[in-house]
């Protein structure tokens, strides 16, 4: 184990109405076992023993799979790691000596918070227009009476692994959600059971989207690429598939 | 006080029908005059939630994280049992229903345990039709594997990712309700207190995390879906913000807190690297599948594992327990672990880790077929360490992971405060002493599919009958509620100390893992319940919380968990001392057996012990609930 020694540059910002700035921090003696975000913890703990306020970051699991953690470091949602989530990413990426780069989502759907914290609740309208399958509790039949390819269902498993995280949106120039979007379209639309309401889930998603003020998609790429679950962009091209089956089902 | 669990008599297969029959139902157009607070939006809350809405109730649903999908739920790995046997491996509701009991070392309630046998497959079937993609075989039908405590495959999976599978479907069910108007949806809101009035649950408490603005809301029904206390020992395998906080506070009004010292330490965790360590991260039981748990023979061997022959390793789980091998229960393998640790045989820089080794499986199965199975927790794993577990064996050490106790329920989920349910890691009600592998995650969806949903009925029509229906958020009782909320808040707010509200977590965490972790004994347990009042005398006179508390404020969030961590810990080791006996994750050294198993006391502890607050100054009650076995007979567990 050895350590280093590094710059922070990091966005700080009172509030939602706040004007932000960034404001630099030295920190020493970082541990290169230590998460990206037990490296934040150390700076916070520093700021708070004296009376200083800390950052604020969101995080949960600390483990990729909550989507809560949402930073640029260096220019990069995420990091610099691929298929990496910030919480899972490790200080022994970095060199001794260097200044990271520290800044909130930058997108207009997703307002800032506070420092580093952003408002993704479009994400869950998006889900609540029609991100779901309708089936009431109780009304299932047995899980084995209607057998899936294997294929289908993995396909549809690698989709749903979708963690909401916002990434894809921070990494578009237009501010687009269609991975996140298409991830969950998806999902349902390789599955027997999500067919049946494939042509208005579809619809209002979309529709939802473009009201929460997303942008539209121009096929960079960039969200595939910065997406830490490696979500592929096969699904977009499977979503517009069903947007345009949905025109001619629905007119 | 009596401790009425209204288990039902009569033929254990006929008594949650006949239950459930005999249930007074609330009409489906009285439904809508009904509003429900639920708090939490994890697997229990959010099935509760969407199911009681889809019923015709309103509903109110909280959480603290920015999304009701955030919730802890999310993390769990491995999977979630049912009885459905597709393996046709010998499996059954009555065998799920044994194994559960035993598993749970014979401390939970029969009744219980058995209606939650016979729900398992109704989840599977309802989460299928909710698009949840389970893994599958090549025919297209389910696929199962195996988890500790079991010699059946009864186990169904997503990837390592079948939490966040699971919780997705129910968030997605909870998510159309909400569009549907009849859930109001409080993303980043945390459950202060609970507003108790004439004896019943009238409401909540909240603050809105974004604002800082403290609120009362009232309903006619709470339902707490708040998870487990894991984080009283500062590491564990929880989500940061896990917390004890809504079911301690509703403690502190008088709902009973039943057998808190019942904690479970997972043996398979990736071990503790060094200072900085914030949390602790899960290796999936699912993992002993097929990977091997060994030791060198020999102390202090330092050699890499790699270039230990075959003969100088000791694979002490399949030579101590040859018929269960690596698959014996967690609490089991915990202890095994420890104890090979306490030799001077772990390995690793710190000697606390054992090896968890997959060489014999790739060489068997193939890399590709491993990498299937466990492709993002071995991703994780290299993450998180740096080294790479398809060459060279994970090191793995116990860390705590799940909490079998939590608010008394009776077997309608109701806590001794009438109007306040409990469900999913909260309530104590269903593992026992230990909890086996992909139960909890049954556990949490029976409750909130198929359990509250009837038996949340009764209580409902109560209040028709009684002319209580009035929702008043203006009440006496949500004043002077609301009022020692936000005095708290100021009162944090004005210490100014010095040291971090981490600083006193940590502290915390190390005397609960020291004299109420993997092993307990009573001079240990009496210094800690020393040592807790005056550290949380020292956290009221010198933490620094920074900030104001009228603004999105982490500090002043964590803050208030920890208090209340300061205070619960001491009911844990309590409830640890009293219980004179070992018996699933409470292991207790003096009482084990010559080769240290743990030793039952069936004759005086066959029993819940449910905790009564009486007072801040005052020491707690116990009172106690008699667990009788009709079915499964008690033995001395053996996994040999
Ligand atoms: C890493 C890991 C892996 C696991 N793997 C498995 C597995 O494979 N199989 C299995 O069966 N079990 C597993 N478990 C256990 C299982 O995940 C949990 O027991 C279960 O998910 C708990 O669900 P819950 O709904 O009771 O609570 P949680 O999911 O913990 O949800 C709690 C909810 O309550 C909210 N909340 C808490 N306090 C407040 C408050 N004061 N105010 C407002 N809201 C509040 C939170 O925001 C959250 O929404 C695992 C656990 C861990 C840690
Ligand atoms: S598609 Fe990827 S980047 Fe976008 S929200 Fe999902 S996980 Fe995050
Ligand atoms: S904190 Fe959960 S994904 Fe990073």
């Amino acid at each position: 184990m050895s350590s280093l020694n590094l710059t922070l540059r990091v966005w700080r910002q009172k509030g939602a109405n706040g004007e932000g700035k960034f404001v630099d921090y030295r920190l020493n003696d970082v541990s290169t076992d230590s998460s990206f975000l037990e490296m934040i913890d150390l700076l916070n703990n520093d700021l708070e023993s004296k009376g200083e306020e800390p950052i604020a970051f969101d995080h949960d699991c600390r483990e990729g799979i909550c989507g809560a953690c949402s930073m640029f470091i260096n220019g990069q949602p995420h990091g610099p790691e691929r298929g990496t989530t910030a919480c899972q990413l490790h200080m022994r990426s970095f060199e001794d000596g260097a200044t990271i780069v520290i800044e909130p989502w930058r997108a207009r759907p997703f307002p800032v918070i506070k420092d580093l914290v952003v408002d993704r609740s479009a994400f869950d309208r998006i889900i609540a227009a029609g991100g779901y399958i309708s089936a009431k509790t109780g009304s299932a039949p047995d899980a084995n009476a209607i057998p899936i390819a294997k294929q289908d269902a993995d396909l549809a498993m690698d989709a749903a692994t979708c963690i909401g995280c916002g990434a894809c949106v921070a990494a578009c120039k237009n501010a687009s959600a269609m991975l996140f979007v298409s991830a969950k379209v998806s999902q349902f639309a390789l599955l027997p059971q999500g067919r049946v309401e494939r042509a208005t889930r579809v619809r209002n998603m979309i529709d939802q989207m473009d009201t929460e003020g997303f942008g539209n998609c121009t096929n960079t790429g960039a969200c595939e690429a910065e997406c830490p679950k490696e979500i592929s962009l096969a699904n977009i091209a499977r979503l517009n598939r069903e947007w345009i089956r949905s025109n001619f089902v629905l007119g | 006080m009596i401790l009425d669990s209204k288990a039902p008599t009569g033929p254990i297969e006929k008594s949650w029908d006949d239950h459930r029959f005999n249930l007074k139902l609330v009409n489906p157009a009285n439904k809508r005059k009904y509003s429900i607070i639920v708090v939490g939006t994890g697997l229990a809350g959010a099935s509760a939630a969407a199911t009681l809405a889809e019923l015709g109730y309103h509903v109110k649903s909280f959480c603290i994280q920015d999304s009701p999908r955030r919730a802890h739920s999310i993390a769990a790995q491995g999977g979630v049992n049912a009885a459905k046997n597709y393996p046709n491996d010998g499996d059954s509701v009555y065998r799920l229903f044994y194994d559960t009991v035993k598993g749970g070392d014979y401390r939970a309630r029969e009744a219980n345990v058995y209606r939650l046998a016979q729900v398992s497959n109704n989840i599977i079937d309802q989460c299928v039709a909710q698009g949840v993609p389970f893994a599958r075989e090549y025919s297209g039908m389910l696929a199962n594997r195996s988890f500790g405590g079991a010699q059946v495959s009864r186990t169904f999976y997503a990837k390592g990712q079948t939490g966040q599978q699971l919780l997705l479907g129910a968030y997605s069910a909870l998510m159309r309700q909400v569009h549907e108007g009849r859930v109001d949806l409080y993303p980043r809101t945390e459950m202060l207190d609970v507003v108790v009035e004439d004896g019943k649950a009238r409401g909540i408490i909240t603050r809105d995390v974004v604002t800082g603005k403290v609120e009362s809301h009232a309903g006619h029904a709470v339902c707490l879906a708040t998870g487990g206390y894991s984080n009283a020992f500062f590491l564990s395998t929880n989500a940061m913000a896990c917390n004890v906080t809504a079911a301690y506070r509703a403690y502190k009004r008088g709902a009973f807190f039943a057998n808190p010292c019942f904690t479970q330490i997972h043996p398979t965790c990736i071990p503790v690297a060094g200072e900085h360590q914030s949390k602790l991260t899960l290796m999936s039981e699912s993992l002993r599948n097929d990977g091997r748990v060994w030791v060198p023979k020999e102390r202090g061997d330092k050699r890499r594992p790699t270039s230990i022959p075959e003969g100088e390793r000791d694979y002490y789980l399949e030579r101590r327990y040859p018929s269960f091998g690596n698959l014996v229960p967690r609490d089991v393998a915990s202890r095994a672990a420890k104890a090979v640790c306490d030799e001077g045989r772990g390995v690793g820089h710190s000697g606390l880790a054992v090896y968890l080794d997959f060489a014999d499986a790739i060489k068997r199965d193939g890399r590709a077929a491993i990498e299937a199975r466990y492709g993002n927790l071995f991703h994780m794993y290299a993450k998180i360490t740096g080294e790479d577990p398809y060459s060279t064996p994970m090191r793995i050490f116990p860390a705590p992971h799940y909490t079998m106790g939590g608010l008394w329920v009776d077997y309608n989920l109701m806590s001794t405060i009438p109007g306040l349910f409990v469900l999913g890691e909260a309530n104590f009600s269903d593992h026992g002493a230990n909890r086996l592998g992909a139960s909890a995650l049954m556990q949490g969806l029976a409750d909130g599919y198929f359990v509250i949903p009837y038996t949340i009925g009764p209580y409902l029509d109560s209040l028709a009958r009684d002319n209580d229906m009035g929702l008043n958020p203006d009440a006496a009782a949500f004043k002077t509620t609301q009022k020692e909320a936000t005095d708290r808040i100021t009162k944090m707010m004005n210490i100014n100390g010095k040291q971090t509200v981490d600083d006193f977590h940590k502290k915390l965490g190390r005397i609960m893992w020291d004299n109420c972790g993997m092993s307990r004994e009573a001079e240990g347990l009496k210094g800690a319940i020393e040592q807790i009042p005056k550290l949380r005398e020292e956290f009221w006179n010198d933490v620094s919380v920074t900030g104001t508390p009228g603004e999105f404020n982490q500090v002043l969030e964590k803050a208030g968990r920890v208090a209340d961590f300061l205070e619960f810990g001491e009911l844990m080791c309590r409830d640890a001392l009293t219980r004179e006996e070992s018996c699933g994750g409470h292991f207790r050294e003096e009482h084990q057996t010559e080769e240290n198993e743990a030793r039952r006391d069936d004759e005086n502890f066959t029993h819940v012990a449910a905790w009564e607050h009486k007072g801040d100054d005052q020491e707690p009650t116990r009172h106690q609930e008699a667990l009788e076995f009709e079915y499964v007979k008690l033995t001395q567990r053996s996994y040999k």
